[in-house]
């Protein structure tokens, strides 16, 4: 069963939440999902960016009092 | 010219340069760039061990930079080895002016390569210069 794991990365810059999501995305298995909490609003673009150019896919993204959840699944 | 292969040189000893250098390299790599940082002059005397030496300012950004929670350059630097398979080279040249050796380098760094080495295989990547 597919499993959901919650990054913080809250209060980090550019491009320390898209290297926490990279470095946990090596230690789940494909269809797990990650949940980046950002609240660098850069990242909430340059996150998909990387997802769709790696190849994983995006679930979705929000903003939510300053602080942008950004889900990914692994998807190979 | 390929668009994946990045070929990164580094002399600065400025915290803003580094910052910027250590950003492409890590994000490069990670995206699926072929990577390889060319470490010099001033740049390569923070990967010594032990040398806890603090890059400086050149500007205001870099002050304020100072007091936010930017990722240290040389962890992305580290990352870009780690979890993107970049490659980064201290300069020979650069070494024996420091009388340095291998052993005195932070381990992630590649064995040293000379400038000809590097520019002749930058040929055809982008190159950036910090």
């Amino acid at each position: 069963m597919a499993e959901k794991k919650v990054i913080d990365a809250r209060g980090t810059f550019c491009p320390g939440p898209l290297m926490e999501l990279i470095s946990n995305m090596k230690l789940i298995n494909v269809g797990d999902e990650l949940e980046v909490l950002s609240t660098d609003k850069g990242s909430a673009s340059d996150v998909p960016e990387w997802v769709n150019k790696v190849g994983h896919q995006m679930v979705s993204t929000t903003e939510e009092n300053g602080v942008w959840h950004i889900v990914v699944r692994k998807a190979k | 010219m390929s668009a994946s292969k990045i070929s990164i040189m580094v002399v600065t000893g400025s915290v803003e340069r580094l910052q910027m250098a250590a950003m492409v390299a890590s994000v490069g790599a990670v995206s699926g760039g072929d990577v390889s940082v060319f470490l010099s002059m001033n740049a390569l005397l923070f990967f010594i061990k032990g040398r806890n030496a603090t890059a400086t300012a050149e500007g205001e950004f870099g002050r304020v930079m100072a007091g936010k929670n930017v990722p240290p350059f040389k962890d992305l630097f580290h990352r870009a080895v780690d979890l993107g398979g970049a490659k980064i080279y201290p300069c020979s040249m650069a070494m024996d002016v420091l009388s340095t050796n291998r052993e005195d380098l932070e381990p992630y760094l590649s064995e040293p390569l000379g400038l000809t080495k590097f520019l002749s295989d930058a040929v055809g990547s982008q190159v950036w210069t910090f």
